[in-house]
């Protein structure tokens, strides 16, 4: 956990001398994968960033987007893998803290969190079992405490992660325009440090993430308090409130190292701190530790001497520690000392910008036939399939998950947990829609169409409520990046997003690279998480209770794309096939058609086919109204597939359409006019969930007892084992 | 009419009930500080939900001690109107305005759901406006929330018609599956639901009406009419 050889020789040529043990562990720090982006940053480039309605401002940690009528929405994205590894409860917690700040530092209320959960097979893996329990919990606890709703994510099991733990946190935050944070300081300002006090947890913890994960070093793991966390939140809009904030930054990976030296390289300033300012929780800590020390729950915050009483007024009546650590100078140097002695000077140029990487990348080899096809068991009764997919915990109701976390505090939700994207009320009349994706079946077996299939799939599904996609979050997960292989996949994920982000017009607000994720055993599945927000300038559609002899109508055509399904997966026990694939015309048009519709009110509910296909899309809308449906296969647009093609293919770019009888000739015309591929399939009624193919029979199941199953299993699975 | 919120450190409710005291129901209504004192001319008290010192020890036991307390008893002794809901009622209970403690759910987890509750007091200030036996789609959202009184003190309760809320099935574990219980006079009552994520049409996928009950209960008590 330090710097590499020839890193330490290039530190010293740029300073001309031996760095102090200080300053090696403020660059070890701040040079880490994790802090610096050194393998990902200059590809990273290649995504847009520009778009008519964002908003950029120096030294942001979260993208902003103006919604209209002087509000803006901001949003970031982050994961905290390696701890929440080895310690489920705390990882997890902490990392929903720290992307929280991020939304505080542009001077937003956070309202509302967002997690993608991913571990290894919990049906034979008690530690994934035990990790995922604790995740939840860790979540649930630091989300419910501070009074932020989580209404949304997605839980994945997969053997890859065995081991391990992908926790992926994702937040928003509203606020009015004029209130934003425009960071800046001048010669004489001064750099306070707020919230909790600095201990010796996670000390190392950037470095701890920016390598695979061997040992279990726990005192990397940082320690979760949300109740400081609230008490910052409302310290903090107080004093935005009263304009006492020039410049905001949360500390976050690399500590004081980190949120000094950027804040300094943001601003073309100078800092000088001393580290017996710092308000600490033990008495005996080295400069050392401190500058490294992850502790949670502080802020950074630039401001002028005279604005500070106030600021620490506010800090009183909140009860939270307010140190004055340092003064802004116009040096350009970050200055540590201890008293009166120096223990670090450094450029600051030096210490935020590591070299970045150029990393060679090679196709892997096992790619080359993995969309081949094996020839598969042929299946007998797919009603006793169907069962077992509903069961499966990667298809299973997430009630378990969701039920924890308080998704309705705040008074904004109005699209609850469960369906395709929650929706959030805004103060402005408008509605904000948000879906985090991912999919690393099948970015594994194509990691370009993958990518751009996790992307396709949050803008259906907040599409699926109105939206339109305004602005894009990447988080870009992969193994060790200097092996060429992992990296090629990388790069491959990275082009498919960006060919689809600018196609699709859609700017890429924020994002996070997090790399060498992996074991002893191997690496993670590539697995970009891609969230998408959306936007509904009136009419959100919400779901509305199906009848008996009501219409289903599917938008869009269903392929022969099985490759990283559900079905292959889980019941064939088969990894490969042909990966779906996202015709870029048809998606569009699709989309277009969708969002033409909704604000019509024709609608009762839209559902979008993604996991499981088809089969558990219609019987998920089954199961949700408590009705049976009857579909006709071959009705479905496919070229002449078998059944369990058209049931359990994950082709991208389609979506459910319900409604009542009454309205179908207004919603084809609508989908006539914009020629897109659509075809009424079933109607809703009675109390089985039926699918056949002309006369014959192929799923014939009752939905109280497939409800039953789909949300308890989870449950039961997690409790009972 | 003016009523008066109760901030504590860690309340997280506080502004979703002063939009509904105030957007919904054009109250006057103010925070307060848990260490600021209450005015005189207050018309009524709410301690509305959150993690008051993030629910360190038990859930309410911190704020219990707060300053403003001391007021709240003093009012509420005067017959002034006093609502808890979720960490307000475990506060009211903590600090002995009601009878009972609440406790961990029976699944040892947080619960964010949907319920339905059942009015069996309507002589409350704030159930006025409910038919007896009235059912009431509202959601719950906490990890203490499971009511408890022993068997006796349960008699009581009952003999004193101070049960004001039951859950329609079992949800928790609670005693009784009360959800919601008044003083011996009535005018201090808690409820672990939260009625102020229930009022608006747009947030309330069931039926908004009978929530909006409870706040226009307040509002006749008052001889206010909206």
């Amino acid at each position: 956990m330090s710097l590499e050889p020839q890193e330490l020789n290039e530190l010293k040529s740029k300073i001309g001398r031996e760095p102090t043990s200080t300053e090696l562990q403020i660059v070890a720090a701040e040079w880490s994968e994790h802090c610096s982006y050194k393998s990902s940053k200059r590809h990273l480039k290649m995504l847009p960033m520009k778009g008519p309605l964002v908003i950029t401002e120096k030294g942001y940690d979260s993208g902003v987007l103006d919604v209209g009528d002087g509000y803006v929405v901001t949003a970031h994205i982050e994961s905290h893998n390696h701890p929440s590894a080895v310690e489920p409860y705390g990882g997890a917690a902490t990392g929903v803290g720290g992307v929280i700040r991020d939304i505080l530092s542009a001077g937003t209320r956070p309202i509302a969190i967002f997690d993608g959960l991913r571990f290894g097979d919990i049906e034979k893996d008690q530690q994934a079992r035990w990790l995922f329990k604790n995740a939840v919990t860790g979540i649930a606890d630091y989300g419910n405490c501070l009074g932020i709703p989580t209404i949304g994510g997605e839980v994945e099991f997969d053997r890859c992660y065995e081991n391990y733990a992908l926790v992926d946190v994702a937040a928003v935050g509203f606020g009015k325009k004029e209130n934003l944070i425009k960071n800046h300081a001048k010669k004489g300002d001064i750099v306070v440090l707020m919230g909790g006090s600095t201990g010796r947890d996670g000390i190392g913890g950037s470095q701890f993430a920016s390598d695979s994960l061997e040992s279990e070093d726990r005192s990397a793991v940082q320690i979760p308090d949300p109740f400081i966390e609230k008490l910052i939140i409302e310290a903090i809009l107080e004093a935005r409130n009263e304009k006492l904030i020039h410049a905001m930054k949360d500390l976050g990976g690399g500590g004081l190292s980190c949120a000094i030296s950027e804040t300094a390289d943001a601003l073309e300033i100078g800092i000088e701190m001393d580290v017996d300012k710092v308000h600490t929780r033990e008495s005996d800590m080295h400069p050392d530790e401190i500058m490294v020390s992850e502790s949670q729950e502080r802020m950074l915050i630039v401001t002028s001497k005279t604005k500070f009483k106030k600021l620490q007024e506010i800090c009183k009546k909140f009860r939270i520690g307010c140190s004055v650590i340092g003064i802004v100078k116009s040096d350009n140097q970050m200055h540590v000392k201890k008293g009166k002695k120096t223990f670090a000077n450094l450029p600051t140029d030096v210490v935020a910008n590591a070299t970045l990487l150029d990393l060679p990348s090679k196709e892997p080899a096992y790619l080359k036939n993995i969309e081949k096809e094996k020839k598969l068991k042929p299946i007998s009764d797919y009603s006793k399939i169907m069962m077992k997919l509903l069961a499966s915990p990667n298809i299973a109701s997430k009630i378990w998950v969701y039920g924890q976390y308080d998704h309705e505090v705040g008074i904004r939700t109005v699209v609850k947990p469960g369906r395709d994207a929650s929706v959030l009320r805004l103060d402005n009349g408008k509605f904000l829609s948000v879906k985090i994706d991912g999919n690393p079946k099948q970015c594994y077996i194509n990691p370009r169409e993958g990518a751009i299939g996790c992307f396709e799939e949050a803008c259906r599904n907040v599409v699926c409520t109105g939206a339109k996609p305004i602005g894009m979050l990447d988080h870009l997960q992969f193994g060790n990046p200097k092996d060429p292989e992992i990296f090629w996949t990388f790069l491959e994920s990275l082009k498919g997003l960006t060919d689809f982000a600018k196609d699709y017009k859609i700017p890429c607000v924020g994002g996070k690279v997090s790399l060498y994720n992996e074991t002893p055993d191997g690496p993670i599945k590539p697995t970009p998480l891609i969230g998408v927000i959306g936007l509904i300038d009136k009419t959100p559609q919400i779901p509305q209770i199906i009848n008996k002899d009501d219409c289903l109508i599917i938008v869009g055509e269903t392929k022969d794309e099985l490759g990283g399904s559900e079905y292959f997966e889980y019941i064939h026990k088969f990894i490969g096939g042909k990966c779906p694939t996202v015709d870029f015309t048809e998606s569009k048009k699709n989309m277009k058609s969708v969002l033409e519709i909704i604000p019509k009110k024709l609608l009762k509910s839209v559902h979008d086919c993604s996991k499981g296909g088809l089969a558990v899309a219609v019987s998920e809308l089954s199961m949700n109204n408590q009705i049976g449906c009857k579909v006709d296969l071959n009705k479905v647009p496919a070229k002449k597939l078998d059944a369990d093609r058209i049931l359990f293919s994950e082709s991208h770019s389609r979506y459910l359409l319900t409604f009542d009888k009454k309205n179908l000739s207004k919603v084809e015309k609508i989908l006539k006019k914009n020629k897109t591929s659509y075809e009424i399939i079933g109607k809703f009624g009675g109390e089985k969930i039926q699918f056949s193919k002309g006369t014959k029979s192929i799923i014939d199941l009752r939905v109280d007892k497939a409800q039953k199953t789909w949300l308890n299993s989870l449950k039961d699975l997690v409790l009972h084992g | 009419m003016k009523v008066g919120v109760v901030v504590f450190p860690g309340s997280n409710c506080d502004r979703d009930m002063y939009h509904v005291l105030t957007d919904v129901f054009n109250l006057d209504a103010q925070y307060y500080w848990h260490e600021k004192s209450l005015p005189k001319n207050i018309d009524a008290i709410i301690l509305p939900g959150g993690f008051s010192y993030g629910d360190r020890l038990r859930a309410g036991v911190i704020a219990a001690h707060s300053p403003i307390i001391k007021d709240v008893q003093k009012m509420a002794k005067k017959g002034i109107p006093v609502l808890g809901v979720c960490n307000g009622f475990q506060i009211l209970v903590e600090s002995g305005l009601l009878p009972g403690v609440l406790l961990k759910n029976e699944s040892l987890n947080f619960m964010c759901e949907w319920t339905n509750l059942i009015v069996e007091n309507n002589k409350t200030p704030f159930t006025n406006q409910f038919k007896l036996r009235e059912k009431i789609p509202i959601p719950i959202a906490n990890g203490e929330g499971r009511y408890y009184v022993d068997d006796e003190t349960l008699k009581e309760l009952k003999k004193k018609n101070q049960i004001v809320f039951r859950y329609d099935e079992v949800v928790n574990g609670s005693s009784n599956r009360i959800a919601g219980v008044c003083n011996e006079d009535g005018n201090v009552v808690g409820m672990m639901p939260h009625p102020e994520r229930a009022v608006e049409s747009e947030i309330n996928p069931i039926d908004n009406k009978p929530s909006s009950l409870i706040f226009e209960s307040l509002l006749s008590k008052m001889g206010v009419s909206n």
